[in-house]
């Protein structure tokens, strides 16, 4: 006989029947009975945010840093409504998160009810999917369903509105959790066409000037190690995207750094002067392309990805390839394996040569060091923070940021040589992303270092999350580089609009960082100049702090600018390369 | 090179996945010339049809996005192949005087069938491709137009090609 659960303990029985470990959550009216639900278990841990953005982030960095999907419990109404920037920003970086939103009950549904909000629709264009419960008996399919769909294909977000009467505690049903999922209208594909693979394969033997260019669908495909294999076969170079960062390791010799707005001079000249531009789960997103009518003339594209919708939508693939990054790179070394035993001069090995000494000279032109003029001993730069920070960490962190220049210097300067330990908001720009989402990949891994590297302008919106860490004891290391501005915003008015610095700067109005961090419970530190950020640095990573939340104000040069830098409407060698004398 | 295209998707029968499809066209800034949406003779699935116009590009992305959409199963760029479409057009046309069996005529001429007859109009019932309503539409004198309702587009394939699960 199954058992006879309410809709409230249906909905958390499934969730511990998926293996959820977490759930960070906020309670209201709409969502109570579910509480109560969760008062009587002990499986599923719940995590009391301070606002519900940050419980959507949380979950996100959860996702990021494990591949296992992260989960949101929201009220009706200014709960759903908070989490949409979470939802959004999961929906543009593809991560896997269930939201679970309280709803007003069923018949009260359209009626302006208190606290209502139509959350399937106004989620509705940043979703992967999304249910709304009409009937508690559905709850049990409908939860399969949404992690089914969350987390295969390319991966997102899933929202499920629960309305009230649905989880009435009165009311019980025989739960049954479905052990298999199939939805008629939804299949992923689980693997490449063979003919497009050898095509592929042939292109890339056939390369002169070959440059690998991935982004985050190798992370969240889990093809890293696919495809260091490729590139070992290869020995061609390989650029990350932002989102693509840590899945080639950044110390490897072939890697030349990130690519696109302020990627890396050699990155960007590879791009542009190729002849077979390899895309793995990457989409070539405005940021990446620069003006897509100017982008790489001579490049034949060879784009892989798990969502056919990536494939020619801005730029025109020659070979495309439908297919999971791990499954099509697994057959491609099978391929070229072969080919390279029946032809092992397969590769030119002399066009090879040429190119990397190109690309050798293109990075002594203007590697990222050049731009560290040593004023001394201060003013602080940010890029000394990032590689203090690596330094410290023994590059082993988990680290997340926020958006801005401290953003792009972090990408920059600290190397990632795993997967998944780069985690930022780089579809949507999140401002207030780092901090909660530091604490999702804490809670995923309690003994690991984990760094939040932000601003000052990012941090104060999610800061209130400084009480969630002490509640739940989450030793976060938070690098603010304070600059006293909006530095990115200042960035394009001192370059763009003539150093018009249109409230990018608080006047004087901000916290002493220290302080506050004290006035959580937290521990906090200021840096100023070198040598303090190297005494600061050795101490917020001793084992003295491994157990405590650490802030580090830094205050850096805040007229310090991120370069290279793409020049507008340009192609991807069009980059400017260093602070250029002002004009009159 | 844009041109007018017929889409026919086959999606779940199933409330808010008709919006989600409105919703991706207005998301992403695709047009909207007709839609029209039943339920099939399976009633667990509707279908679909609409209208748009644009580019290659423009259609591929469209039919792709489509297809991302958990509730939809099957979409078909109709005017890739042979394929028919009607429309069907309600118009009252005003007609008094010398212009009572002109209009007549003329909805004879185009096959139409009045439906509906006051003392200074009729109401005329066609049906055919959009053109021929507009064809229709110039043939009365659009200033003689009282009121016209048309369906929208339905498409099928011909011969043997179907659309189904
Ligand atoms: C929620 C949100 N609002 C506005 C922006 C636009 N924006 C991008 S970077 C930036 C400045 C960020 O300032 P800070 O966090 O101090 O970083 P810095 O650039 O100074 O390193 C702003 C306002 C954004 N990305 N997100
Ligand atoms: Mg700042």
């Amino acid at each position: 006989m199954a058992e006879m659960l309410s809709g409230a303990d249906m909905l958390i029985r499934a969730l511990q029947d998926e293996g959820v470990e977490y759930l960070f959550g906020y309670p209201g009216g709409a969502s109570l009975h579910i509480y109560d639900a969760i008062f009587k278990q002990q499986k599923v841990e719940h995590v009391l945010v301070r606002h519900e953005q940050a419980a959507t982030h949380m979950a996100d960095g959860y996702a990021r840093a494990t591949g296992q999907p992260g989960v949101v419990l929201v009220t009706s109404g200014p709960g759903a409504t908070n989490a949409i920037t979470g939802i959004a920003t999961a929906h543009m970086d593809s991560t896997p998160i269930v939201v679970i939103s309280g709803q007003v009950p069923n018949p009260q549904i359209g009626t302006d009810a208190f606290q209502e909000t139509d959350m399937v629709g106004i989620s509705r264009p940043v979703v992967k999917h999304s249910f709304l419960i009409r009937e508690a008996s559905q709850i049990p399919e409908v939860v399969k369903r949404a992690f089914y769909i969350a987390t295969t294909g390319r991966p997102g977000p899933v929202v499920i509105d629960v309305p009230k009467d649905s989880t009435d505690p009165n009311e019980t049903f025989e739960y049954r959790y479905p052990r298999k999922v199939a939805l008629r209208s939804y299949n992923p594909t689980l693997r490449g066409h063979s003919g497009q693979i050898r095509k592929a394969v042939r292109a890339l033997l056939a390369a002169k000037r070959p440059v690998i260019y991935t982004g985050g669908g190798v992370v969240q495909g889990n093809a890293s190690a696919d495809l260091r294999e490729l590139v070992d076969r290869l020995d061609y170079p390989v650029t990350n995207t932002l989102m693509g960062l840590g899945g080639f390791p950044g110390t490897d010799r072939r890697f030349l750094g990130m690519l696109g707005m302020h990627g890396t001079f050699e990155a960007n000249m590879a791009m542009h002067h190729a002849d077979v531009i390899f895309a793995v789960g990457a989409r070539f997103d405005d940021r990446v392309t620069n003006n897509p009518d100017k982008f790489c003339p001579d490049a034949t594209i060879v784009h892989l990805d798990v969502d056919p919708a990536s494939i020619s939508k801005i730029i025109r693939a020659d070979i495309p390839i439908v297919g999971p990054a791990a499954a099509v790179l697994r057959e491609m070394n099978q391929v070229l394996e072969s080919s390279l035993d029946r032809n092992p001069d397969a590769i030119d090995r002399d066009a090879m040569a040429d190119w990397w000494n190109r690309i050798r000279r293109w990075r002594s032109k203007h590697g990222l060091d050049h731009d560290q003029r040593h004023r001394g001993d201060s003013p602080l730069l940010p890029q000394q923070v990032v590689q203090a920070v690596y330094r410290a960490t023994s590059g082993d962190a988990y680290v997340t940021s926020d958006v801005g220049q401290h953003q792009m210097f972090a990408a920059q300067y600290y190397k990632f040589d795993e997967p998944r330990r780069w985690i930022n908001s780089g579809g949507l720009g999140t401002m207030g992303f780092g901090l909660p989402a530091a604490m999702g990949v804490q809670f995923a891994y309690p003994d690991a270092t984990v760094v939040c590297i932000t601003g000052e302008g990012s941090f104060m919106m999610n800061m209130q999350e400084l009480s969630t860490c002490m509640q739940y004891a989450l030793p976060v290391k938070i690098i603010n580089l304070n600059n006293a501005a909006l530095g990115m915003v200042k960035q394009w008015q001192d370059m763009q609009y003539g150093g018009r610095l249109s409230h990018s700067t608080y006047r004087d109005a901000l916290p002493d960082f220290v302080d506050l961090a004290g006035s959580f419970g937290h521990a906090g530190f200021r840096a100023s100049s070198v040598t303090e950020l190297d005494e600061v640095m050795s101490e917020v990573f001793s084992p003295a702090y491994k157990d405590k939340l650490v802030f580090v104000d830094a205050c850096i040069d805040p007229e310090e600018h991120v370069y290279p830098m793409a020049i507008k409407g340009g192609a991807m060698d069009d980059m400017v390369l260093e602070r250029q004398p002002a004009r009159a | 090179m844009s041109a007018r295209r017929i889409i026919a998707v086959l999606l779940e029968n199933e409330a808010g996945a008709l919006s989600r499809i409105v919703g991706l066209f207005a998301q992403r800034n695709y047009n909207i010339e007709t839609l029209t949406v039943a339920p099939t003779e399976d009633e667990t699935l509707s279908r679909l049809t609409l209208t748009t116009f644009g580019d290659e590009n423009t259609i591929e992305q469209i039919t792709k996005q489509l297809n991302k959409l958990i509730e939809v199963f099957k979409v078909v760029d109709l005017t890739e192949g042979d394929h028919l479409e009607r429309e069907i057009m309600m118009v009252k046309v005003r007609a008094e005087g010398a212009r009572r069996p002109e209009v007549k005529r003329t909805a004879d001429i185009f096959r139409g069938q009045i439906i509906d007859v006051t003392d200074n109009a009729y109401t005329v019932q066609l049906t055919g491709p959009s053109e021929k309503l507009d064809a229709f539409l110039r043939a009365v004198d659009e200033s003689t137009v009282i009121e016209a309702v048309r369906s929208g587009v339905s498409g099928i394939g011909r011969g043997d090609k179907i659309l189904s699960l």
